[in-house]
């Protein structure tokens, strides 16, 4: 107590060394998004534990021979199409020395070769090749007894769900479908309908912030109409628009679903006074970007998947994305954006779909406020002094239809704490 | 690759001149966030694209900014000045190696080298996006504007988020 002013100090009791969870699962410590020791038991307990994967999707790797660069979590890996059509996922880094030898973005090929000393592996990451492998003369080279079967490079288990590829480190892990449960499973067939994509492009980005962030910033329709001003200047979306906002079991996986009504939305006097940044709405000069052709059976015409660990499944109107979270160390991920249409899209609607991609990723109206706000979020978690933040809007036990609410986020930390043994 | 100087290549010099000033007021407006005035550089029907060199490369369309005709670039305009929440910034754009490269009917075919280099309140200047133009110039009375400006970006990983156009 301070005796001069009569005023408590507001920095009581810091807890640097105290790795203890707040009791109150409305509390989240700031040490989770920060702390490489807690980075490192992730690479154990989520990237390589009981989870599957996202690396990317089908329309990324079309004919046999293709391949792409990926991640299984920060791990690099190569996703391959073989011969026969069969996906194989597999660490890129050589058996031999531990180069990552794929360097392309994506490609196609029948074998890879490390450029170091030339070995070489077939689309399925079996070593298939060393040279001098009798060494020269009589002399040198591999041990009689070397197994070449042994050497491949580390393979993950791949599961494909209406064109998305999975990948684990686990042996006996559950479906796919088991994984994402009966609810997100739904929503997830909805968007990956089993009609054939085709890959409009990639977009890559960093960001200077935890990747657990991104999944919270998916999972938080409080910040929708506060922070992107965008949607309500022009009519996209609304607090009031009819929405639903389901969990898995676990609480691990969300979605985030909302329906625009038909015409411009009416925006009620209480969210105005509530929304600092309201507008009157504005009409677009050129209205098309917003346009909506309804292409799916599906209710909701906006849904924001996010399938923990690191896949974000977007459609929102007539885009069509997948986001790969790359952690980078607690401070930083890459994000590696998937767009795509539907593989009997027309020339016009190709370009509809481009035209509105402009809402959308690193230079899009609503990324460019998510990326910044988390930017300032994780200087906010790293240089200030400790403190716990806050998860306390909504109920945990609300109808699914309740919009100004933290649940999901208070449920995937549920699951987080629970796996990570904190 | 050094040419003689016939008729055409005259042309193209002039051209090139009136396009590198072109260039250098375009610059400015971009430097001071002008994007309403931004705008004023196209046709009514241009197309303006940023798009990731290897996206380029690899034959798909997707853009970082896909603008069919200057309503949608007016509507960015708006967006940015209006509804868009970012950190205060510094820009610098550099524009060069300007040429022109073609003469076709009343088009000029063009092509530049930019860098966008973005400075932020207490951090080290640092570069946003480099990368190429291909453009095509017409004359509007007197007035040389943009019909295409085409942005390939090398820095294909984005560092966080492009804000203002290049
Ligand atoms: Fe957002």
């Amino acid at each position: 107590m301070d005796e001069k002013n009569g005023q408590k100090s507001g920095f009581d009791n810091q807890q640097w060394f105290n790795r203890a969870w707040p009791d109150d699962d409305t509390r989240i410590p700031d040490w989770i998004y920060t702390d490489q020791d807690v980075y490192e038991r992730e690479l154990e307990k989520i990237f390589l534990g009981r989870h599957w994967n996202y690396v990317g999707m089908e329309c990324e790797v079309p004919e046999p021979g293709n391949y792409i660069r990926s991640y299984v979590g920060p791990f690099p890996v190569v996703v391959t199409r073989d011969m026969e059509g069969i996906l194989h996922v597999f660490e890129n880094r050589c058996a031999h020395r531990g180069v990552e030898f794929c360097r392309e973005y994506r490609g196609t090929a029948n074998s890879f070769i490390c450029p170091y000393h030339n070995w070489t592996y077939d689309l399925e990451g079996n070593l298939s090749a060393v040279p001098f492998r009798r060494g020269l003369g009589g002399r040198g080279g591999l041990p009689p007894d070397f197994d070449m079967a042994k050497f491949g490079l580390r393979r993950f288990s791949v599961a494909t769900r209406g064109g998305v590829i999975f990948a684990t480190a686990c042996a006996d892990m559950e479906s796919i479908e088991q994984y994402l449960g009966p609810e997100i499973r739904k929503e997830f067939d909805a968007t990956f309908d089993g009609t054939e994509f085709k890959l409009l492009g990639v977009h890559r980005n960093i960001l200077p912030s935890n990747w657990k962030l991104y999944q919270e910033n998916l999972k938080d329709p409080y910040h929708a109409t506060l922070l992107h001003t965008y949607l309500t200047t022009f009519g996209l979306f609304v607090s009031s628009n009819e929405s639903k906002i389901p969990t898995d079991e676990s609480g691990r996986h969300g979605g985030l679903l909302s329906r625009r009504p038909d015409g411009r939305p009416d925006v009620s006097k209480e969210e105005q006074a509530n929304m600092q940044a309201f507008k009157e709405t504005m009409k677009l000069n050129d209205p098309r970007v917003l346009t909506y052709f309804p292409e799916t059976d599906s209710k909701w015409s906006g849904s924001v998947l996010t399938i923990f660990p690191t896949l974000t499944a977007l459609r929102q109107t007539n885009i069509l994305n997948t986001r790969l979270l790359v952690p980078r160390g607690p401070n930083e991920f890459m994000m590696l954006w998937t767009v795509f249409g539907r593989a009997d899209d027309d020339d016009e609607m190709t370009r509809h779909r481009l035209r509105q991609n402009n809402i959308f990723g690193p230079a899009g109206f609503l990324g460019i406020e998510d990326n910044e706000a988390l930017r300032f979020l994780q200087e906010g978690l790293g240089k200030a002094i400790p403190r716990e933040g806050l998860a306390l809007l909504g109920k945990d036990d609300e109808p699914d239809d309740t919009i100004i609410t933290e649940r999901a986020i208070r449920g995937m930390y549920r699951y987080y704490r629970d796996v990570m043994e904190f | 690759m050094l040419t003689d100087i016939g008729d055409e290549s005259k042309a193209l010099r002039e051209h090139r001149l009136n396009i590198e000033e072109f260039n250098y007021a375009y610059a400015e407006t971009l430097d001071a966030m002008d994007v309403d005035e931004w705008v004023e550089y196209f046709t009514e029907d241009a197309f303006y694209h940023v798009i990731a060199r290897d996206n380029a490369e690899s034959g798909l369309p997707l853009g970082l900014i896909y603008c069919e005709g200057k309503a949608m670039m007016k509507d960015r305009a708006y967006a940015l000045l209006n509804t868009e929440m970012f950190a205060p910034r510094y820009l610098h754009l550099s524009i060069s190696n300007t040429r022109a490269l073609e003469i076709r009917g009343g088009e000029i075919l063009a092509s530049a080298n930019y860098t966008l280099v973005e400075t932020r309140v207490e951090e080290a200047s640092r570069i946003q996006q480099v990368g190429k133009y291909r453009d095509i110039f017409v004359y509007e009375g007197r007035r040389l504007l943009l019909k295409e400006r085409i942005c390939t970006y090398d820095s294909v990983m984005v560092d966080n988020c492009l804000v203002f156009p290049v």
